[in-house]
């Protein structure tokens, strides 16, 4: 805590970079902090880059480009994106339902929708399979098929937009409703012009994790879509058939890929927040 | 918080709950209750018979170990990340409290390739160096402990971080000014104060990590009774053609992810109490308003 | 003197904060920082107590040089606007966390926390967390965890600033007995005129990083120094150049007093005893001055809209120039 003034050295020399007010304890700390994170997280994603890039460009195009890959690659981003889509509409009802509904029951459909973020991947798939595998209770029979991507990601990404809009939706004030109803605005004017500006950053945030999810998903999908190439084969599955025939730089051409979307979505998030916690 | 006023319900409302609680029961609810009668549908038997063989009782003990260390070193690790991402300020902060939150979005097979090219013990960048002091990563139990501290990293660190903002800091203040050194307020006021937010983040990381699959899936090689993990065997169980046996493991994986959920809940629900007896207990709305406006 | 400032100058990026302030506060008195918000008067009192450092100067206290001791040990009891209770421990813990800290024997803590809130009378909610005493009483906790650590001296941010009106005049009564029998030298932040002149022995006026004047609540009403402490410390009105309160200008209904000015009255507005008169010079610029008088007065004196009355400062009333320098 002592300022450099005491220290006999004036203000405008320390370089603007070094700013802190970090004590001894709480610099070892960022020190340990920072040597685990990059060990863990930082240095094993740059080697994933490093081993792609080592390939170069053309090799880098090549692996992507693959017949089997690219369709792997179209088929993740196509269903993540229709399911994100889907999340959006009924994320944001799900939440209202929660938070401005009121019946019998309620309190288990809060526990439903933390089900797909606890149970592990593989149990989801399984899951799954009991009601949309063969010989299905409901008739309807999506596993081996396209649709079986399509339908894992909505289940694994169920909570991300609910989470992110119904503490907004909580927090936001019955009186601005109110006034505006007052001033002769519709049920739906109020929701399109008063409520909807106010849960956008909260389903922007939600709907960016909820592509990031899908985009990276495997374990859900392993009993449930067969892999099958050109129908049912994700992304991650190719990284992971590269990686079983140790064609590692193949491997990290695809996760790249798959680590810039990832990326966008923190940018995206960052963004966000900035912009929320702006408007305060 | 006052309760809510009443709302206005016509034919849009009963609607709408009709499509949310329609889309629920269809997604989660009726699949996980079939794996639970299916689970059952030849008594008690298979879910016993995990207990007696041997590979799946070292499965189980190996995802309990896995998740216990992980769990325990995300949460040292997220107190102290918290800590110094909300009452400090250092060159990287920002980029570092966007980056924190990576490991969420990567996929899981990504980590797994991440961590096999750092750590193989063959080929990897620190993976032969460390094979020569004697430490095995890849395809050894310290893998798959990386590969689950990697994937729930963030959890204990996104609880703690918004309360640690909305408690501030004129209690450790308060604590300074009455004498107490920087480690007596740690221990004295800032941890009590985020102890429920720890304890959530602690359940979720634990949750996660018991279920981790894809990543452990890479780092672990998969050895039957040694670096095969609950989540592995299930898959193992079911390509098997043993659909009881996944059906059981899948049922115990389940109970513990939906007995955290609970145990979040209660502790949420808990919580949200302890703010209605304080808003019940008679004091005047002005006192009241200082905490709720100090978010500035 | 008890605490010595000594030059002190804090900025916060571009804004100053406080400029070159010198301030001694006499021991065992109960000083008021007054000002108001923004003017740097909290910012000097976290200096005082360590919680801020400043740019540059100096904090004596005790005759102990203080200006790089940090807030642990400076032995001072501080006590902060919105309480800073600790929420997870009872009233009695929070008493006794000072002296926890300090290593003091069981039985003598609780002896000492007993007395102490006795002292600010919540000993029947010893066992209470804070969260369930009023917003009152959480002060009065506060200041007994303060006072309990024996401090050299008694530091409180704006104290009463959260508390609703009726209630910050009874604990500010209760705090100044509570002064009278403990006799720590005491400094508060307010920025509430009425309540420093009410309760404390001395006030520092702050404004805009600078102290304006220093001096008894008597001194300060009576001889400001300056047409900023004038209109702080109440309503004012400008006549003839100079700035008075309204009460200290006299109305006649005649002429012939020496120096009076003619005026008619255009507007009257009763407040409970008092009326307040906005009279109308009869010069060329029409200046407007708000004279206020008592309800009898104005029925004794028929005072009403429309009447020519002649207005003089009373004899020795408080008057500085308009815009006059410091």
């Amino acid at each position: 805590m002592t300022t450099p003034v005491q220290e006999g050295r004036p203000v405008a020399t320390r370089p603007a970079l070094l700013n802190h007010n970090l004590t001894a304890s709480s610099g070892i700390g960022l020190g340990i902090s920072m040597l685990w994170f990059s060990l863990l997280v930082l240095i094993p994603l740059a080697a994933v880059i490093a081993t792609a890039a080592a390939g170069g460009w053309d090799e880098f195009w090549r692996t992507i480009t693959n017949e089997q890959t690219s369709s792997a690659i179209k088929l993740t981003l196509k269903a993540a994106a229709l399911v994100t889509l889907v999340n959006i509409v009924i994320g944001t009802a799900i939440a209202w339902v929660l938070v401005r509904d009121k019946f019998w029951g309620k309190g288990l459909l809060e526990l439903i929708i933390d089900i797909p973020f606890a149970l592990p991947t593989i149990v989801a798939g399984l899951v799954l399979l009991s009601l949309y595998g063969v010989n299905s209770p409901l008739g309807i029979e999506v596993a081996n098929t396209g649709d079986s991507v399509f339908l894992a990601f909505l289940f694994v990404t169920l909570p991300f937009i609910v989470r992110m809009v119904q503490p907004v939706l909580e927090e936001l004030d019955e009186d601005v409703e109110e006034a505006a109803a007052s001033l002769g605005a519709s049920r739906v004017t109020i929701f399109r012009r008063i409520i909807l500006p106010s849960l956008a950053p909260a389903i922007a945030a939600g709907a960016a994790l909820s592509f990031a999810r899908a985009v990276g998903e495997y374990g859900s999908l392993v009993l449930l879509s067969g892999n099958l190439p050109f129908k049912s084969e994700v992304a991650s599955v190719r990284i992971l058939s590269a990686i079983e025939n140790d064609n590692r730089a193949g491997a990290a051409s695809i996760a790249t890929l798959l680590l810039v979307i990832s990326l966008l979505v923190i940018i995206v998030l960052d963004v966000v927040q900035r912009r929320v916690a702006r408007r305060g | 918080m006052a309760s809510r006023r009443q709302v206005r319900k016509g034919p849009f409302t009963y609607l709408l709950r009709l499509a949310v609680v329609t889309y629920l029961v269809l997604l989660v609810a009726w699949p996980v209750v079939l794996v639970v009668t299916h689970t059952f549908e030849g008594g008690t038997a298979t879910l016993t018979g995990i207990f007696s063989d041997p590979d799946l009782v070292a499965a189980l003990e190996l995802s309990a170990y896995a998740a216990v260390i992980a769990t325990a070193i995300n949460t040292l690790f997220g107190v102290v990340v918290s800590l110094l991402l909300v009452r400090y300020e250092f060159p990287g902060k920002r980029i570092m409290s966007a980056l924190i939150d990576l490991p969420l979005s990567v996929s899981p097979i990504v980590v797994g390739l991440a961590l096999v090219l750092v750590y193989a013990g063959r080929d990897g960048w620190f993976g032969p160096t460390l094979e020569g002091w004697g430490f095995q990563i890849i395809f050894a139990t310290p893998g798959i402990i990386l590969a689950t501290a990697f994937v729930s990293l963030p959890l204990v660190i996104r609880e703690v971080v918004p309360v640690l903002q909305e408690i501030g800091t004129e209690q450790e203040q308060a604590a300074s000014s009455l004498g107490a050194s920087g480690w007596q307020t740690f221990w004295r006021i800032t941890l009590p104060s985020i102890k429920w937010a720890v304890v959530y983040g602690v359940v979720l990381t634990l949750a996660r990590s018991l279920g981790e699959f894809g990543a452990v899936k890479i780092v672990s090689g998969n050895f039957s009774g040694e670096t095969r993990t609950t989540t592995l065997a299930v898959e193992e169980k079911y390509l098997n053609f043993d659909q009881q046996g996944a059906y059981a493991l899948s049922f115990l994986l389940a109970s513990v992810s939906v007995l955290s959920i609970i145990i979040v809940f209660g502790l949420r629900a808990r919580g949200a109490r302890v703010n209605e007896t304080r808003s019940h207990s008679g004091a005047p709305v002005a006192e009241l308003a200082p905490s709720e406006g100090r978010t500035s | 003197m008890s605490i010595e400032v000594k030059n002190i100058n804090k900025r916060f990026g571009n804004f100053v904060a406080l400029e070159n302030v010198n301030v001694s506060i006499p021991t065992g008195q109960l000083t008021a920082l007054l000002g108001p918000s923004g003017g740097g008067k909290t910012t000097l009192l976290r200096i005082i107590a360590g919680l801020d450092t400043a740019d540059e100067g100096s904090v004596e206290i005790e005759g102990v040089d203080a200006t790089k001791l940090p807030v642990q040990k400076r032995n001072v009891g501080f006590v902060f606007q919105h309480y800073a209770a600790f929420k997870h421990m009872s009233v009695a813990k929070n008493v006794a966390f000072g002296l926890e800290i300090r290593k003091q024997p069981k039985e003598e803590i609780r002896r000492r926390v007993d007395e102490l809130l006795e002292l600010v009378h919540l000993s029947q909610f010893a066992n209470r967390l804070p969260a369930q005493l009023s917003g009152g009483q959480r002060q009065r906790m506060a200041l007994a965890r303060a006072l309990a650590v024996e401090p050299t001296v008694l530091l409180l941010d704006e104290p009463f600033g959260a508390l609703d009106a009726k209630v910050r005049k009874e604990l500010r009564e209760w705090l100044r007995r509570l002064h009278d029998e403990v006799h720590v030298t005491t400094v508060f932040v307010t920025h509430d005129q009425e309540e420093a002149l009410e309760v404390s022995d001395e006030i520092v006026v702050i404004n805009e990083g600078r102290v304006e004047q220093v001096g008894s609540p008597d001194a300060l009403y009576d001889e400001p120094a300056n047409d900023f402490v004038m209109s702080f410390l109440g309503p004012t009105t400008v006549l003839d150049g100079k700035l008075y309160r309204p009460h200290d200008i006299e109305v006649f209904t005649h002429p012939g007093i020496e120096g009076s000015l003619p005026a008619r009255i255009v507007r009257e507005l009763r407040v409970g005893f008092e009326v307040r008169l906005t009279v109308e010079l009869l010069d060329a610029a029409h200046e407007e001055i708000v004279v206020t008088v008592t309800r009898a007065h104005q029925r004794s004196m028929g005072l009403r809209e429309g009447i020519d009355v002649w207005l003089s400062p009373t004899h020795a009333a408080a008057a500085v120039p308009v815009g006059g320098l410091n």
